[in-house]
């Protein structure tokens, strides 16, 4: 267990590493150049020459990345050029909206998506299972920002039930909070509840053809406790995977939501990082989510500890 | 003496395209009070299915479609959901062949049998695990703290059948049907799984359906028995009576194919060139290292014997005991630790893979599991004939050498050009044979190539290794756990036990008078050896 962890955290060192020096490529082979955004439309090119050797942007490829580098490593994001603030004070400043887009989102999709697998494996071929395999293959297919207006123009225009944009701290009051989010994270669900209730079901109709099923029956135990603590419980590792998957993906699907939605988290922070090219911060928000990644990936590598008896590290 | 179970004239249909019309056709049986009633039949002859509609479990595509099936009077086929729920493992209780996976795995042993009690009784949590505690102590499990603390995984597999007892018998049922519970179990296991089911039902009075293929089994425990063939029930009798005067030509046959215990004695070349030889094999499993702490599995030690031409050699063994390994390093499927094994001339413990392509024709093994040890989606044809295309074989001789061998095997040389799913198993392992032999080897390895087979199949296919052997003078290595099996093909036989052979001898002086405590205890625990099977 503890040789597992050592192994698992120094493995994290050289993704890190690959993140980080693929980003910082990568960002300088697109085209645009960010002294030229920061002196703006009008300005003369000895003034953005200027703002290029301010930033450091002068120096040769290997030297810049050798400074950038240096000062991740001493734990120094550096400081946007767009908004002139420390990158890791920016990740924080807009890390709740995207932590609570995230955590609504995904507790959403385990509480719908799971029962609903559950329910399909067990009357496999019935009605619920034939409407839910219909429901995943048009959550796999449907683009997330065409969901969102569908529903901003249901749920909030029409029947006004819900504002249509925006974001609330939860310092200002839960219940202000809970309606900014409700529509993002059913928006963002959808996809999610395609995929675990796919897997959830395909998983636990692999169990229910397991002997021990037949053994809990046998036992007449009803048919909820046979599937709940008997074929669930047995299905979980599949399950748990691809919701860390999804948790993973996740980050990918913010960046859309935020923008339709106008929630002021890390996904809109990418985006209008990118569109200043503004390298520090995109290179540590990437280099942040990267991080993250990793650790979710390990969370559910433990958490098969807790599900399967058999799996020991 | 009342029945608390009677089963009159039941049907029991197969769906439409099966090859026959009825799984169980109007079959009648009673099991008294008290009374082991043995339900006997080979694969496909429809005991599991009279089974599972005792205990109401039968799949929807297996509905009965006529008769009853009166539980102390009560007709099973027409309680509802709710009331079968209340009668399982209150009144009735089922115990299964695979202790391996008829547990929830990741469900702790006392939770699967408290389980029941919080189903089926108003006792307090206190009151269920003191009873869940005189229950595990009833089915004579060492330690009972630690057994109820442990998961599945965790126990051997005749403590997990204990614990499937325990849950099958702590409500005290009248009837307790049990599918093979023994079957997958070693010899002396399977001594004291019998001796437990018999102690346990004495003492409750328990009537008892016992489901097996095995008529050693039968001989242990059964008052009466009833013989079923294809769906329908040839003869029912009190166990003295069956084995002793059995009526109809199939029990006649059944009973003729148990293979003796004795010996037979064979005339083998003492003086025939040695194929094969093995001294100090060793294999040595070792995992960890790196932070962890580092563990080795001796899989086999020390194991050295000789094989000549025309011989057969059976390594008999429980499961774990390294006879697998042992083949396995033979054949190079896996490597050895260390010793030496000399194919004739060559030594191809240390061999490297390349040198060793060239000999690898020369030894041959034919596998447990028929289902599985052919590819589905290619012809049995192409099967046999892809050894033989790597070493160089033209096609045509190729095919020509399979059509004769699939008559060696004594099946229709034109069924080269179908699947393995269209063959049954027994057919499958002749198959197997008939592949192996493509390859004209010098060894001949059978690893539990019988274990898988119905007891008259079994019979064929080991007349038919017999009869090839002196055909193609081979040398034959019989690896099994089944002591009458190795009785009637070998000619020595090593025993082996916890990856070391603690006796090795001919098989007269091995079967006549073993040494070893180990082999003693084998022997004593061989099913039905009061009975002269076979002979």
């Amino acid at each position: 267990m503890f040789a597992f962890l050592v192994k698992r955290l120094a493995a994290t060192v050289p993704v890190l590493l690959i993140v980080a020096v693929l980003v910082f490529l990568l960002l300088r082979l697109t085209p645009g150049d960010p002294a030229a955004i920061i002196a703006g439309d009008a300005a003369s090119p000895e003034n953005v020459a200027k703002i290029r050797e301010n930033l450091g942007l002068s120096k040769p490829l290997i030297a810049q990345f050798g400074i950038w580098f240096g000062n991740v490593l001493a734990g120094d994001l550096g400081e946007s050029y767009f908004f002139k603030v420390k990158v890791a004070e920016l990740i924080m400043q807009r890390i709740e909206p995207t932590l609570a887009l995230s955590i609504c989102t995904i507790v959403i999709a385990v509480l719908v998506a799971v029962p609903l697998g559950v329910l399909a494996a067990w009357k496999q071929g019935g009605w619920l299972d034939r409407m839910l395999m219909g429901f995943s293959v048009m959550g796999f297919s449907i683009p997330v920002f065409v969901l969102a207006y569908i529903l901003i123009w249901i749920v909030s225009l029409k029947l006004g039930w819900l504002p249509v944009q925006g974001y609330e701290r939860i310092a200002g009051g839960f219940g202000p909070f809970i309606r900014h989010l409700i529509l993002p994270s059913i928006t963002l669900s959808v996809i999610y509840i395609a995929l675990i209730a796919r897997v959830t079901r395909a998983s636990v109709q692999d169990v229910l053809s397991e002997d021990y099923i037949r053994t809990a029956r046998a036992k007449g135990l009803p048919e909820n406790r046979v599937l709940i603590a008997h074929a669930l419980a047995n299905a979980a590792v599949p399950i748990i995977t691809v919701i860390g998957i999804g948790v993973a993906l996740l980050i990918g699907g913010v960046v859309v939501t935020e923008s339709v939605y106008g929630i002021p988290g890390l996904g809109r922070l990418t985006v209008d990082a990118v569109l200043a090219r503004d390298f520090p911060t995109i290179q540590g928000v990437i280099l942040f989510f990267s991080f993250v990644y990793v650790l979710i990936n390990l969370l559910v590598d433990l958490s098969y500890l807790a599900f399967d008896p058999r799996i020991r590290y | 003496m009342g029945a608390v179970l009677e089963i009159r004239d039941l049907t029991i249909a197969l769906p439409r395209g099966a090859d026959r019309g009825n799984a169980v056709t109007g079959v009648n049986l009673t099991v008294d009070r008290g009374e082991i009633v043995c339900l006997v039949g080979e694969s496909g002859s429809g005991k599991s299915v009279i089974a599972h509609a005792v205990m109401g479990l039968s799949p929807k595509e297996l509905r009965a479609t006529g008769g009853e099936i009166l539980l102390e009077g009560e007709d099973i086929l027409k309680a509802s959901p709710a009331r079968l729920r209340e009668l399982r493992c209150v009144r009735m209780s089922m115990i299964f062949q695979e202790p391996m996976t008829a547990l929830n795995p990741v469900m702790r042993c006392d939770a699967q049998i408290e389980e029941v009690l919080a189903m089926h009784t108003s006792l307090n949590a206190e009151e269920r695990r003191a009873r869940v505690r005189r229950i595990i102590e009833e089915v004579h499990l060492p330690d009972p703290e630690r057994m109820m603390a442990s998961y599945p995984h965790q126990l051997s597999g005749g403590q997990r059948q204990r614990i499937m007892i325990a849950i099958a018998l702590i409500m005290e049922p009248v009837l307790l049907i049990a599918d093979e519970p023994t079957t997958a179990l070693d010899v002396t296991t399977q001594a004291q799984i019998l001796k437990l089911i018999r102690e346990l039902q004495q003492k409750h009075g328990t009537g008892v359906l016992f489901i097996t293929h095995d008529f050693g089994v039968v001989a242990e425990i059964a008052d009466r028995v009833a013989v079923l063939r294809l769906g329908a029930l040839v003869e029912t009798k009190t166990k003295t009576e069956l084995l002793a005067r059995p009526e109809h030509a199939y029990t006649q046959m059944l009973i003729a194919s148990v293979p003796s215990i004795k010996p037979r004695h064979r005339g083998s070349d003492a003086a025939a060139p040695i194929v094969l030889k093995t001294e100090a094999l060793a294999k040595i499993y070792s995992s960890g290292g790196f932070l962890a702490r580092k563990r080795e599995v001796h899989a086999a030690v020390d194991v050295s014997f000789t094989l000549r031409r025309g011989q057969t050699l059976g390594i008999v063994g429980e499961s774990g005991s390294g006879k697998s390994t042992v083949a396995r390093c033979i054949a190079r499927l896996i490597d050895p630790t260390s010793g030496s094994v000399k194919l004739g001339n060559d030594e191809i413990a240390t061999m490297s893979a390349g040198a060793l392509r060239p000999l690898r024709r020369r030894v041959q093994i034919v596998f447990q599991d028929p289902y599985r040890s052919l590819n589905p989606r290619r012809t049995v044809g192409e099967a046999i004939i892809e050894g033989p295309l790597n070493y160089g074989i033209s096609r045509s001789d190729a095919l020509e050498r399979a059509r004769k061998l699939m008559e060696t095997v004594r099946l229709d040389p034109s069924a080269l050009n179908r699947y393995p799913h269209q063959f049954s198993g027994g057919q499958r392992q002749r198959i197997c044979i008939a592949r192996a032999l493509a390859m004209e080897p010098e060894l001949l390895i059978a690893d539990e190539a019988v274990s898988a087979l119905d007891v008259s199949v079994q019979a064929q296919v080991l007349d038919l290794l017999d009869e090839i052997r002196d055909r193609m003078n081979l040398a034959m290595l019989f690896i099994t756990h089944d002591l009458r099996v190795a009785a009637q093909v070998c000619d020595h036989v090593a025993v082996m036990s916890k990856g070391r052979v603690v006796e090795y001898g001919t098989a007269a002086d091995v079967f006549g008078a073993p040494q070893h405590a180990y082999t003693q205890a084998l022997f004593a625990a061989a099913p039905g050896r009061d009975y002269a099977f076979g002979s």
